[in-house]
């Protein structure tokens, strides 16, 4: 590796800046690459869940996106960086995996909507990038071996070492890694969508908002997509922490209640296991990859770490009330048990590459869910009908188990 | 949804002949449905006039017509057939618009039958430039403002709505024909008028121009239960401006954020859904301005496309076969993903590659025509390569073309130009900018600046930016002091070993050596559709430099390597892919595995399921010998892909690679002409007298020896390329001075030129031991045009059986002589004393196999791979078959209406892209089909004029007096009507250009003329007859340029355009097959 640096130096402006480093996995393999962003110093060392994402478009979204928290983002389309980012796209305040993997980074971004480049943007959000790296393989490995942890770290640094911070950051599974990223305390949301026209997310005013239903959404690390969409489909929003009681929410006098995707297994958020038991049938409810898991826990079913997850922007999933299928956005290291559920509720959808659980009614409680991501961002847009679903839900112009 | 169970019989429409614009991708869409079906149970019908084509092969259809695609010539189909539906969607324009002509004239409804896959009201819609806009209306999509004119008064209204540039876009052409910009009021009407004479409509529209936005294409899926998939995002490299199919174009997007790309993936799920396109593929195209993000819609092909070819190779979701599917009714979710087999087809691929097409043009075949690209495609081929970056998959693609080049090189033609010029250059797109840029850039020029002037978006610009960048670092080096990651860094960006090589000054096996050297190998990665997220089962495979895994390592079974033909190119084209695909299932039926290495997008042979293993690489020494390497194979076929793999062929025999079939000396005994002529003199054969030159002095002394006229031939040429006729001294020497490069590396051939003599094609295909005729076809024209151009017939419809008895007899001593293993054609010409010579041997596959095997019903191509891989003649039962009783007829199609201004005569140099089959019971009635299925508009009556150089004036009696039989009336210029008169015949005599108006060209610009016999003298600036030939090209009046050609044309007026054109009779393949077997008498073994 240390011969690389010498041509790039003279061969191309900006790689020049590029530290050579590594990955290696709690199994010990190695990926060799080149750092950049915010480079680790000395025997420091970045660890996280090594996943993967098929995502072609929309790298910033994704890494803004809280449920992301702990892993470490390897992108399987090789070019990442060439738009470049901005702060419309973010999907939350900041970035969750801890790193980033790509095959070929670009520094230098192309488009009208950039306002700073890739490797700045990880620069400001303090995260390191390994470029280089033959992510294919990388891929593969988790595919066939499973999930697992990785360290990066400089390329001086020998490959056990790094093994052995791999090993020692643990696994996700018993983890509550929802009170690390949801909001300290409750607050009100008025961005609409992006227009696309305007390039632009408007914001709509209190007052504009005053006289509609009313949605808590329950903040389990929440991406701003989903906070925008309920307010396009005609809701008044509040956000609180995942940590909120069922009665501190409930005093919000909500119409509706959403609850949120976020990171981690969740069967360890026990506290919002507990409080979405308590609110379940009260008033309707609407969940979102995590708030979906958490909706099949409240209700006594249970989840399964998948072996590699579903993460990408090209799932299929089928609705089995009406035949359609829809292409999803997906983010999810866990699943919900057919199974284990109850019979008071249905599965409504299910996701065609593995047949897991992707879609949830609870019809007496006036709950439904998924475990997909209809607010896409990055992704497509064909299932963003649910948010007027729920919209109708809580005004009472829909009713849940038509199907049935 | 199930499949409809009451479709029984679908009748699928091909796309006829290989036009510019329309070229072998519908052969493979049309292949994969035709499968698709059958697999279904489904009884397939298919009409398509092209003989080359896979899908026309009789195993695959249930009934196959090789007939004119005509209104006509399906509704006799139709009303014989009695399908139950019509699938129009797989054949292009071609098919649509002609399913839509069935749909207008009532004849679908007439015998009950259903148009699936797209309905007349979604075509018209798409296909209607005013309705489609109104349509994008409706749903708040924006379209290029415009103004739809259908005549030449509305011009100037337009022009104060739009200002300039406009574009035009003539309604309903094949691949943008007439279609440009125009810069000014007089230009602009100019190409109106000829706008509203191609259109079958006569609308243009004329449309805001939008050159320097960027240019996307969405492939979009959609089933009867409306789901939808976009099965990939393209990016054009060429800004808009360029027709997509000339651009250089790139998959995934690279540019779009995704909050842009959702906005465009939205539209074109609107627009399937206001289309109503229920079931299929459809390709729609957008222009974003790249400084604000707005859009506009630019078109939508509710078919498949050349882009949806491009989008199954680049992505393996196999479009044509899903779409055929759906359109029984199928929903996308009840389909598998042939590739990961355990996910659905109703998902959107993820690509973890990149992947670049690049266009092959043939300026150099039309001197004239000004090589600047616009808005009509006039590309003839193109080559696709995979990278895991862009840089690597552009420098791959650049290698693949075949066009000299090994990378951004050819820095060497810009020398002379000045950082302006090479500015002013690359502003205006030409074949030539991608090096262009890379020069640019090179010299240091801002990026920015090329930025500006190019329109190419700098992310691409930055990405070349870094090649050339280590280029110079490079030119710093010696190869022998590079490292192993510098190695891998320099591979990774793409650089091929030859560009290396000449980066370093040393030779390819230099750097091969040090490379592999220091360890540095490919890996292979499989196109899963799905970015490693599921195990693949299908292997599919391209190579690239990172390092840490190769996908589907090479099986233990008994495999052969085919190499293919690469990007199609006139004079090389689907005939060799053909080929190809007929070896891998001939080698598969044998129970080899069957490994295919090609980089063309549009071929079947690029179909990952015709051969056990695909390579989609580049035919470069260097990737072959990587792939020969794992393979492995106990065999390499290089007969099969023209030229292209035999260039390969020294190289990879001196690498040892076993190379099977007739051997590498073999073939350089016959294509070496010092070599060939001892092999004639040793048989005791003929050829026409001949030497090679090294000097213009030389040429000039020599030809007095031959004596003239000659003809003249550059050494290694395909496609005749630069071969000339001369008749005297001085047009020898200047010829050899201005247009060929001679010297003694580059020898010149010269051949004494058979003058009238009748040229024949004959095919054959020998185990070493038995030599089979596989068929004997008389050229219609003589000799003197390239046999490529030439039309011809089987069985000979004018030869004697002693001189076919004859020929056949050389054939098979010089089969014997050569060590014949596989097939072999040889080209003959008799002359009017009926002494036979011999004008070239060529020990493999030739373009007329297909149309051989079509005649005869004997798959030739199969039978030679077979024996290739050790079979004999005897264990498979081959016999010669002649067959009689009813004719083949070839006819060829010439893109001379794409290069406006240039000359339509037929020479040396071969220029016509594709080809078609007339079969029927009498020549006259064969010939006419030919021409039908050709596109060319014969006149049921009118007036045909006549001016023929003094040689032909004897023949152009007969061709008169059959015109006038058959009731047409004649015109001619003095010289020609003089003789006419001579014989009696009724003729009005008209005035040469330079006699004065009203002359000729006129009366052809007036309509009066329907029909022109012209045949120049000699090979000069014969004003007057260019200026007719120009003129009809232009206005497409159909222009016969050689007497024999004239006199089949005058014929099938006479005979067989009664016999054939009112209710055609048609017959399918099958039938004829059946016909050879019931009636002996059909068929004469020899």
């Amino acid at each position: 590796m240390t011969e690389r640096p010498k041509l790039l130096r003279k061969g191309f402006s900006g790689k020049d800046a590029l530290t050579p480093g590594k990955l290696v996995l709690a199994d010990g393999r190695a990926f060799p690459g080149m750092m950049a962003g915010a480079v680790p110093a000395g025997n420091d060392t970045v660890t996280g869940e090594v996943v993967f994402n098929t995502s072609m478009y929309g790298y910033q979204e994704i890494l803004s996106d809280p449920s992301y928290a702990g892993q470490m983002m390897s992108f399987t389309y090789p070019h990442i960086g060439n738009v470049g980012c901005n702060t419309c796209d973010m999907e939350s305040h900041s970035l969750h995996p801890t790193s980033v993997v790509v095959r070929s980074l670009s520094i230098v971004p192309s488009n009208y909507r950039s306002e700073m480049s890739f490797p700045e943007f990880l620069l400001k959000y303090n995260r390191v990038v390994l470029s280089e790296v033959d992510t294919r393989a990388l891929t593969t490995h988790i595919r066939d071996s499973g999930a697992q942890m990785g360290a990066i770290g400089r390329v001086e640094i020998e490959d056990c070492e790094l093994q052995k911070a791999a090993i020692s950051a643990g696994s996700m599974e018993g983890q509550d890694l929802v009170s690390g990223v949801t909001c300290s305390k409750p607050y009100s949301w008025g961005e609409l969508v992006w227009d696309a026209k305007r390039n632009q997310s408007r914001s709509l005013s209190q007052t504009q908002l005053m006289d509609r239903p009313h949605v808590v959404a329950v903040d389990c690390g929440v991406k701003f997509n989903i906070l925008r969409l309920l307010v396009d489909s005609g809701f008044r929003v509040t956000v609180v922490p995942a940590t909120c009681t069922a009665d501190e929410i409930l005093a919000f006098r909500p119409d509706g209640i959403f609850l949120s995707n976020g990171p981690g297994d969740p069967a360890a958020v026990k506290y919002l296991i507990e409080t979405v038991q308590l609110l379940l049938g009260q008033v309707p409810i609407f969940g979102i990859c995590l708030g979906h898991q958490i909706l099949a826990l409240a209700c006594g079913g249970n989840t399964f770490k998948l072996k590699f997850g579903h993460r990408g922007a090209n799932h299929p999933v089928k609705n089995l009330d009406t035949g359609r299928v829809e292409i999803t956005t997906q983010n999810h290291g866990f699943a919900v048990r057919s199974e284990s559920l109850p019979n008071d509720v249905r599965v409504t959808h299910k996701n065609l590459n593995d047949d897991t659980v992707a879609g949830l009614e609870f019809p007496e409680k006036k709950a439904f869910c998924v475990q997909f991501h209809p607010e896409a961002s990055s992704g497509p847009h064909d299932s963003r009908h649910y948010f007027d679903k729920f919209f109708g839900l809580v005004v009472g112009s829909e009713r849940l188990g038509i199907g049935t | 949804m199930p499949k409809r169970k009451e479709l029984k019989k679908i009748l699928l429409i091909g796309s006829g002949p290989i036009v510019i614009g329309q070229a072998c991708e519908f052969d493979y869409s049309g292949t994969q449905a035709i499968k698709a079906l059958k697999e279904e149970g489904i009884e397939v019908v298919l009409v398509n006039s092209n003989p080359a084509t896979i899908m026309t092969d009789p195993e695959f259809a249930d009934r196959t017509y090789i007939e004119p695609i005509s209104p006509s010539f399906l509704a006799s189909v139709i009303e014989k057939e009695r399908p139950d539906a019509v699938l129009p969607t797989m054949g292009g324009q071609t098919a649509l618009n002609c399913a839509l002509a069935l749909a207008e004239e009532g004849i679908l409804e007439k015998f009950g039958c259903e148009l699936i896959g797209a309905k007349p009201d979604s075509i018209r819609m798409a296909e209607d430039r005013e309705l489609f806009r109104k349509a994008m209306e409706d749903i708040g999509l924006p379209s290029a403002e415009s103004v739809l004119v259908s005549d030449l008064k509305h011009v100037d209204q337009a022009i104060e709505k739009l200002g300039f540039p406009i574009i035009l876009r003539p309604s309903r052409t094949l691949g943008g024909t007439g279609g440009g910009i125009a810069y000014d009021p007089i230009d602009l009407k100019r190409k109106v008028s000829l706008g509203l004479k191609l259109s079958p409509v006569h609308e243009v529209l004329l449309e805001r121009s939008l050159l320097g936005w960027k240019e996307i294409e969405l492939e979009v899926m959609r089933d009867l239960n409306d789901n939808v998939v976009i099965v990939c995002g393209i990016e054009n490299f060429d800004p808009m401006g360029v027709h997509t199919g000339d651009s250089i174009t790139v998959a995934p997007i690279q540019t779009l954020t995704d909050k842009e790309y959702q906005t465009l993936r939205d539209a074109a799920i609107a627009i399937m859904r206001k289309i109503g396109v229920d079931t299929g593929g459809s390709n729609v195209q957008f222009a974003i301005n790249p400084e604000n993000g707005e859009f506009v819609v630019i078109e939508m092909n509710p078919r498949v496309s050349r882009s949806s070819a491009l989008a199954s190779k680049a992505t393996g979701f196999p479009i044509a076969k899903i779409a055929a599917k759906l359109a029984i009714g199928y929903s996308l979710d009840e389909l598998q993903n042939d590739i990961t087999k355990e996910t659905p087809a109703c998902f959107e691929p993820a690509l973890d590659y990149v992947v670049v097409k690049i266009p092959r043009f043939a300026f150099e075949k039309f001197p004239l025509a000004e090589p600047i690209l616009g808005t009509q495609m006039r590309s003839v081929g193109e080559a696709m390569a995979f990278g895991r970056t862009f840089s690597e998959a552009m420098q791959k693609a650049l290698a693949s073309l075949e066009d000299d080049s090994f990378g951004f090189d050819k820095e060497d033609k810009f020398s002379d130009l000045g950082d302006q010029e090479l500015l002013d250059q690359v502003a205006i797109a030409t074949p030539k900018r991608v090096w262009q840029v890379g020069e640019s850039l090179r010299r240091g020029i801002s990026l920015d600046l090329v930025a500006e002037r190019s329109g190419i978006d700098r992310w691409f610009l930055h990405q070349i930016l870094e090649i050339v960048n280590a280029e110079s670092v490079v030119r710093e080096r010696q190869a022998q002091s590079l490292g192993t990651e510098e190695w891998v860094y320099l591979k990774q960006l793409g650089f091929s070993d030859v560009r290396l090589a000449k980066l370093f000054g040393t030779k390819e096996e230099k750097i091969r050596e040090l490379r592999q050297s220091r360890g540095v190998r490919p890996t292979f990665r499989l196109v899963d559709t799905c970015a490693a997220e599921f195990q693949a089962f299908t292997p599919y495979l391209y190579s690239s430099y990172d390092r840490l895994l190769s996908d589907a390592p090479a099986s233990n079974r008994e495999k052969i390597i085919i190499l293919g033909s690469g990007p199609n190119r006139i004079g090389q084209g689907i005939e060799f892919d053909y080929c190809c695909v007929h070896a891998s299932l001939a080698l598969r039926e044998l129970g080899f595995e069957s490994v295919m290495v090609n980089c063309n997008p549009e071929t079947v042979s690029t179909d990952f399921d015709i051969s056990d293993r695909l390579y989609f690489e580049p035919l470069t020494l260097e990737s072959v010998l990587e792939i020969v390497e794992r393979e492995k194979p106990i065999g390499v076929i290089v007969q099969f892909g023209g030229q292209t793999p035999l260039r390969l062929a020294q190289g990879l025999a001196a690498n040892g690679v076993p190379i099977i079939g007739t051997s590498v000396d073999s073939i350089d005994r016959a294509e070496d002409r010092e070599l060939f002529g001892g092999l004639v003199r040793s048989l005791k054969l003929q050829q026409p007298p001949f030497c090679t030159v090294r000097s213009v002095g030389e040429a000039a002394s020599k030809a007095k020896e031959l004596g003239f006229p000659l003809m003249i031939r550059p050494s290694f040429v395909l496609g005749g390329r630069s071969m000339r006729i001369v008749f005297s001294e001085s047009e020898l020497t200047q010829y050899l001075q201005e247009s060929v490069d001679v010297s003694h590396e580059r020898p010149v051939l010269i051949d004494r030129f058979l003058q009238n003599a009748v040229e024949v094609d004959l095919d054959a295909v020998s185990d070493g031991k038995r030599v089979v005729i596989a068929g004997v076809l008389e050229h219609i024209e003589r000799a003197g045009v390239h046999s490529g151009d030439s039309s011809c017939c089987l069985p000979p419809q004018s030869l004697n059986d002693d001189l076919v008895a004859e020929m056949k007899r050389q054939a098979e001593i010089l089969a014997k002589e050569l060590k014949v293993r596989g097939l072999m054609n040889i080209q003959f010409a008799i002359t009017p004393d009926r002494e036979i010579y011999i004008l070239e041997v060529n020990p493999r596959a030739s373009r007329t196999v297909p149309f051989v095997s079509k005649a005869t019903g004997v798959p030739w191509a199969k039978v030679a791979a077979k024996v290739m891989a050790g079979k004999t003649l005897d264990e498979l039962k081959v016999e010669e078959v002649v067959p009689r009783g009813f004719f083949s007829v070839k006819a060829c199609v010439f893109p001379f209406s794409k290069f406006q201004g240039i000359d339509t005569i037929l020479g040396p140099e071969m220029k016509s892209t594709g080809e078609v089959m007339g079969i029927d019971r009498s020549f006259s009635g064969a010939f006419f089909r030919s021409q039908v299925a050709a596109g060319i508009d014969l006149p049921k009556q009118g007036k045909v004029f006549l001016s023929v150089r003094d040689d032909d004036k004897a023949d152009v009696v007969e061709v008169a007096q059959n015109l006038l039989g058959a009731g047409y009336s004649l015109v001619a210029t003095s010289g020609t009507a003089e003789v006419l008169k001579e014989h009696g015949l009724a003729v009005e005599t008209v005035h040469k250009v330079r006699e004065g108006s009203p002359h000729v060209v006129d009366k052809l610009g007036g309509g009066e003329i329907q029909l022109v016999v012209n045949t120049p003298e000699g090979h000069g600036p014969m004003l007057d007859s260019k200026s007719i030939r120009l003129v009809s090209n232009e206005l497409g009046i159909p222009t016969y340029t050689t007497m024999p050609a004239a006199l089949a044309a005058a014929l099938a007026l006479k005979e067989g355009m009664i016999a054939v054109s009112e209710s055609p009779t048609v017959m399918a393949l099958q039938d004829y097959q059946r016909l050879r077997e019931a009636e002996p008498e059909l068929r004469s073994v020899g």
